[in-house]
């Protein structure tokens, strides 16, 4: 059934696909990111409570939902490497982590400059707030286990293992933290029904989140093809790619 | 005598040869303890009110510091080799380590707990609560902590790097076990809270076996 997915475990193919997936990504990034950021920052309506406070949402939802998102992408990248032995499923799983710390951080970031006019402070122990700085201990210690090992391919199981005990802790931890102590606003784009939010706020954040997942995916791409490059330094065929084209000052 | 019985016999002798081993995490224990009455004022209730807490993260971090040994020089000596080698299942081998471990290290933690009580001003009825988490909780830190410690038993220095990984996973753990304490304040029922701790046991033993067993057979590689 998977046997089409067979050769890109070849890291020569897999550096290939990445190329040529690259510009997919980098142009759904840049689309998504300008029109949905410019609309919603400059003329979506302000909010009749918070005002133009409000508008960090279009930053700070879309890097939340995905932040866990990503996770569960790294998770299964590390569960493919266990299952099928593949070096860049591996090497996927590590490109990804740091993607979704960056990404943990920049809702952690955004949710406390966001907390300071609402709720009068930059931090809480809140539920959501809570689960989602665990979320950035969990991927500090995927990428820490996996820094500390010489031997990659021994560190690529070893992080997929502890990035698998993570995933099954993530609803464990999300739901015993919401139990803990709830003040965050529940979710407003998903509720069944009828969604709280009016369609001229909710178009530009969803462009926005298709914008964040275009980012995720440029820069995974980008930092798989470092990975790559770096763990193959010695085959014939990165020798080959990296003498034939010459750095051309960032392309 | 069964495999798994002289195994686990081989062990509590081990142990008892080095007795100041299992004696460390004990006293840090107690010391971690002491800190917080001197650290945040000697007054009744506040420490009534973080007590069950302290407790509780005082002994994550004595699993811990007890915890990074607990493989480490039957790895090096080639007994979990052997193990593999000689047909007994490998994660049964290590449950029974595990379990011993827990009997070794944890345990006298749980048996000096009343004396804390007394030390943090709990009444008994948040007593008996905080030792029916202890007694049900703590065999999960073991179980789910072996994962990775049997992962970092290849390292040269994996203290740190274990906790690293760990607390995070171990922060609902702490969450189920202080609620129920807190509900005992009230006088409320806390059996819920107890069956949800109770069932984190029961898929920790059933499930972290063969998640140990195979970080295991990563670090042989």
């Amino acid at each position: 059934m998977f046997t089409w997915l067979h050769p890109y475990a070849k890291t020569e193919r897999a550096y290939a696909l990445c190329q040529s997936l690259f510009p997919y990504f980098l142009s759904a990034a840049i689309l998504g990111l300008v029109i949905g950021l410019v609309w919603g920052l400059a003329f979506a309506p302000p909010d009749y409570q918070q005002g133009d406070s409000f508008r960090i949402i279009y930053i700070h939802v879309p890097s939340a939902i995905l932040a866990m998102g990503t996770y569960v992408a790294m998770a299964t990248a590390g569960f493919v490497g266990l299952v099928w032995q593949w070096k860049t499923a591996y090497m996927s799983m590590i490109a990804i982590a740091p993607v979704g710390a960056l990404m943990t951080f920049i809702s952690l970031f955004t949710g406390a400059a966001w907390g300071k006019p609402m709720w009068g402070t930059w931090w809480i122990w809140d539920a959501r707030l809570t689960s989602q700085l665990i979320l950035l201990f969990l991927y500090f210690g995927v990428m820490a286990l996996y820094a500390a090992f010489s031997d990659k391919q021994q560190a690529g199981k070893a992080a997929a293992i502890i990035a698998l005990v993570g995933v099954i802790n993530i609803p464990i931890i999300h739901y015993s933290v919401e139990w803990w102590n709830t003040l965050h606003q529940g979710s407003t784009i998903t509720k069944i029904g009828r969604p709280s939010i009016v369609p001229e706020m909710k178009w530009p954040l969803l462009v926005s989140i298709a914008g964040f997942i275009g980012l995720i995916g440029t820069l995974v791409l980008l930092q798989l093809k470092n990975v790559i490059l770096m763990r193959e330094a010695h085959r014939p065929w990165v020798k080959k790619l990296l003498l034939t084209t010459p750095t051309k000052g960032g392309k | 005598m069964s495999p798994l019985m002289s195994i686990f016999k081989r062990d509590w002798q081990l142990a008892m040869r080095q007795k100041s081993e299992f004696i460390q995490p004990l006293v840090f224990f107690m010391l971690v303890i002491t800190l917080f009455p001197i650290g945040v004022g000697p007054g009744l209730e506040i420490l009534q009110k973080i007590g069950p807490g302290v407790i509780w993260v005082a002994a994550i971090l004595s699993a811990l510091l007890g915890m990074e040994k607990l493989f480490r020089d039957d790895f090096n000596d080639g007994f979990l080799e052997q193990i593999q080698l000689s047909g007994v299942p490998l994660a049964l081998a290590m449950s029974i380590k595990v379990f011993c471990h827990w009997l070794l290290f944890i345990l006298p933690l749980i048996l000096v707990s009343p004396l804390l009580a007394l030390f943090l001003n709990l009444t008994p009825a948040m007593y008996w609560a905080l030792l029916a988490t202890l007694l049900l909780g703590t065999p999960i830190l073991s179980f789910v902590g072996a994962i990775a410690v049997a992962l970092t038993v290849g390292l040269q220095r994996g203290g740190i790097l274990l906790s690293l990984i760990l607390i995070p996973v171990f922060i609902p753990l702490l969450i189920f076990a202080t609620s129920v304490v807190d509900s005992a304040i009230f006088g409320l029922n806390y059996w819920p809270q107890l069956a949800i701790i109770g069932a984190m046991l029961c898929g920790a033993i059933a499930i972290t076996p063969f998640a140990m067993s195979y970080a295991i057979r990563v670090s042989h590689h």
